[in-house]
């Protein structure tokens, strides 16, 4: 293999591990905050990007996606008021089986506002042919947005989590629901906060990656997987290790690929994960002590 | 005393306790009801069995009553003459994974018995269309065509919409003496020939044989194929494999993704190591746009060859400029308006468009084409027999020839159950956003 060549797999490894990455980081804020994984987020995405194509007939790009950003963080809220807040005994685990069943409403939802056919953003710069040259390898335009803002989101929401007081309350909520609120934080608020963060970053994540993967009314829940692992394997709990995660894992996935038959990618890249969990549980960045101090 | 018979949910049995056993029987048996015994009852095990035992004075014995809807229906309060109407049944991916097939399928279906019934039907019996949604999976096609055939005793079945369903079903209907009439692509379900089953698509390696012939004309020899993971990408890799050394084609590489795949340059980069000279992409939507788009953006400048699954303007739409120069082989529906007047299939490809896109304000595809021609083939296969015999019917099909359908002009025979040959097929290629003839 030539330097093009192995810099053109790099660039591939890159644009599937920041789609991974940016989704993983939606599953971060309301683990931080609640401690369950939300698996309706992969739902997060499809909504927002398919809100943004059916307004951007209508408005302007820019314009379409911040509206398809607050119609899906009132949908996050929503959810979140009518069905996390309302269960009564809510262990972690109860909680994480009906995030499921909230994800299929909402697919069979869209499926009824949408149909199932398969829509796309327009491209924010240049068209569906534009490529930029990187070293010698080729890369479309889109993939640099999505990198571009992954990492504005995640820079943007360690220094929320650690530097402001909204984020330390979140915080706070997930270490002992009860402390927090005995040092006066409305936890419920705050729940319900997390939902809409993370429905809302889920959103423009979705709208940044439509025209590179295409949106179809059944795609959050490969995503979901996709991003929930990469969540775990860079650590449940801290965003910049999921985005190092994910661009992990596309760069194995893309050198298995150039390795071996492209069919076996996925089962490559499950065994690699399951030995790192093997010897790291915590994931690779995280430090055992940390995460043995969380309670979950 | 006399049974009570209440209109039941089919397929459940009331048993109901009576003084007079004898006389109750032969009621209910008068008016059709078939009457079982406790004992036979007992020996039945297909049914939930809800048990009423009246505290009357009398606790002699315990009748039991089989309701099902159908007999009720009939020995009911029917007093028009009318004669029975034709029933065919539908079984079509409408929702699902393959709702890109079943959905314009259905409604091709609705329409096309719609505009039958208005004209007064088939020799002068109403058609009775009854569409089931399989959802794509191949165990609900079982349990409906069991329905269909065993409780609406239809006499053809169109569809089912993708391959997997299709075979899952051939042998059921096969026994079941109904005709099929299938919306699928693969080989198998006519190859061995069972003489009740018949499919309208046309044939994957007619596809392939195009896509080579037009690869020759063009000078290209060494080739890279890519396909998805699914039932249609491996019927078509094994055509392509197969083919390809006849027909003076290498294969230097070829890959199989994820049909949910979302980015495909890492594989497209392993093709253009290869030095390709064409790539073929043999898989359904999403990755058909991808593709397209994912070439352009690694640099990968060669012509790309489509499957014949590309049929519909919204792929094309998808795949935005990237789309433009796609060579496929397809059926005539998507070039309707610029066929030649005196083209065979001109009427009927122009007619079916016109009068889709007029009810249902969405573009035509091949797909929902193929109901077309499979209710097409039936109604005329009924005209000629002049009956509702299913027999007399079936062997109609096997003689008919020359039937202009949306796919081709149908030619049957009793070894050829899919009556389409090599010239079903044109090749297209995309101009500017639009489908066109593809020129040499």
């Amino acid at each position: 293999m030539n330097f093009p060549q192995i810099v053109q797999y790099c660039l591939s490894g890159i644009t599937v591990g920041s789609i991974y990455a940016i989704v993983a980081v939606g599953f971060n804020i309301i683990y931080n905050t609640t401690g369950i994984i939300n698996f309706a987020q992969g739902e997060f995405l499809i909504v927002g990007a398919m809100t943004a194509i059916s307004l951007c007939r209508i408005v302007p790009l820019p314009v379409a996606i911040v509206l398809a950003v607050l119609v899906t963080t009132a949908l996050g809220g929503l959810v979140e008021i009518v069905f996390i807040r309302r269960v009564s005994n809510a262990s972690v685990l109860r909680l994480i089986v009906i995030t499921i069943g909230i994800s299929i409403i909402i697919r069979e939802a869209m499926l009824h506002i949408w149909d199932e056919k398969v829509r796309s953003l327009p491209y924010f710069t240049g068209t569906a042919v534009s490529s930029v040259t990187v070293l010698g390898a080729y890369i479309s335009p889109q993939v640099l947005w999505v990198l571009g803002v992954s990492s504005i989101i995640v820079t943007g929401l360690t220094l929320f989590f650690r530097f402001t007081l909204t984020g330390r309350a979140m915080r706070a909520c997930a270490d002992d629901r009860m402390a927090a609120r005995l040092c006066g934080i409305n936890d419920r608020w705050m729940v319900t906060l997390s939902f809409m963060l993370s429905a809302a970053i889920g959103a423009l994540a979705g709208c940044v990656i439509s025209p590179v993967t295409q949106t179809q009314y059944d795609m959050g829940a490969p995503l979901a997987i996709k991003g929930f692992t990469v969540a775990i394997l860079g650590g449940l709990g801290n965003s910049m290790a999921s985005v190092a995660a994910g661009l992990f894992l596309g760069l194995m996935e893309a050198f298995m690929m150039s390795q071996f038959e492209v069919a076996y990618k996925e089962a490559i890249s499950i065994v690699i994960l399951l030995l790192i969990l093997m010897f790291r549980p915590s994931g690779i960045f995280t430090r055992r002590e940390v995460s043995d101090l969380r309670t979950l | 005393m006399y049974a009570f018979v209440e209109k039941n949910v089919e397929n459940t049995i009331v048993i109901f306790k009576l003084d007079d056993v004898t006389q109750a029987v032969n009621t209910l048996n008068k008016k059709g009801i078939s009457v079982l015994t406790e004992s036979m009852v007992q020996n039945l095990d297909l049914y939930n069995v809800r048990k009423e035992i009246t505290m009357g004075k009398q606790f002699t014995r315990i009748l039991c009553v089989l309701v099902a809807g159908f007999v009720l229906s009939s020995s009911g309060c029917k007093k028009s003459d009318e004669a029975p109407p034709l029933k065919v049944g539908a079984i079509f991916a409408v929702t699902g994974g393959a709702s890109f097939l079943g959905a314009p399928e259905a409604k091709t279906a609705e329409m096309f018995v719609d505009k039958i019934n208005s004209a007064g039907g088939i020799n002068g019996l109403k058609v009775q269309l009854i569409v089931k949604d399989s959802g794509g999976k191949p165990e609900n096609a079982i349990s409906l065509a069991k329905q269909l055939i065993d409780e609406e005793k239809v006499l053809a079945i169109i569809g089912p919409s993708t391959s997997g369903e299709t075979m899952a079903i051939k042998n059921i209907c096969q026994e079941g003496k109904t005709i099929l009439l299938s919306c699928a692509a693969a080989e198998d379900i006519v190859n061995p020939v069972a003489s009740y089953v018949f499919k309208t698509p046309q044939k994957d390696s007619d596809a392939v044989r195009w896509i080579f012939k037009t690869m020759k004309d063009k000078g290209i020899s060494k080739v890279g194929v890519i396909t998805s993971n699914d039932g249609f990408g491996i019927a078509g890799n094994a055509q392509l494999a197969k083919l390809a050394p006849d027909n003076g084609i290498t294969i230097a590489i070829s890959e199989a993704y994820d049909k949910q795949e979302t980015d495909l340059t890492g594989v497209l980069t392993k093709l253009k190591g290869q030095d390709v000279q064409a790539v073929i992409n043999w898989s359904i939507v999403p990755a058909q746009s991808l593709v397209a788009k994912n070439m352009k953006q690694i640099g990968l400048n060669v012509p790309l060859f489509q499957s014949h699954g590309f049929g519909n303007i919204k792929y094309v739409q998808a795949g935005g400029e990237a789309a433009n120069g796609t060579i496929f082989p397809c059926g005539r529906l998507l070039v309707a308006e610029v066929l030649p007047n005196d083209h065979p299939q001109k009427t009927v490809l122009v007619g079916y468009k016109k009068d889709y896109e007029a009810r249902y304000k969405e573009d035509t595809s091949t797909f929902g084409g193929h109901a077309y021609d499979a209710l097409l083939i039936l109604t005329e296969a009924i005209k000629k027999a002049r009956s509702g015999d299913r027999d007399k019917i079936r062997d109609a099909i096997e003689n008919l020839k020359g039937i202009v359908g949306t796919a081709g002009v149908f030619n049957f025979s009793s070894v050829d159950h899919n009556g389409l040959a090599l010239d079903a097929f044109e090749m297209l290629t995309v101009k500017d956003g639009k489908f066109a003839i593809y020129e040499k």
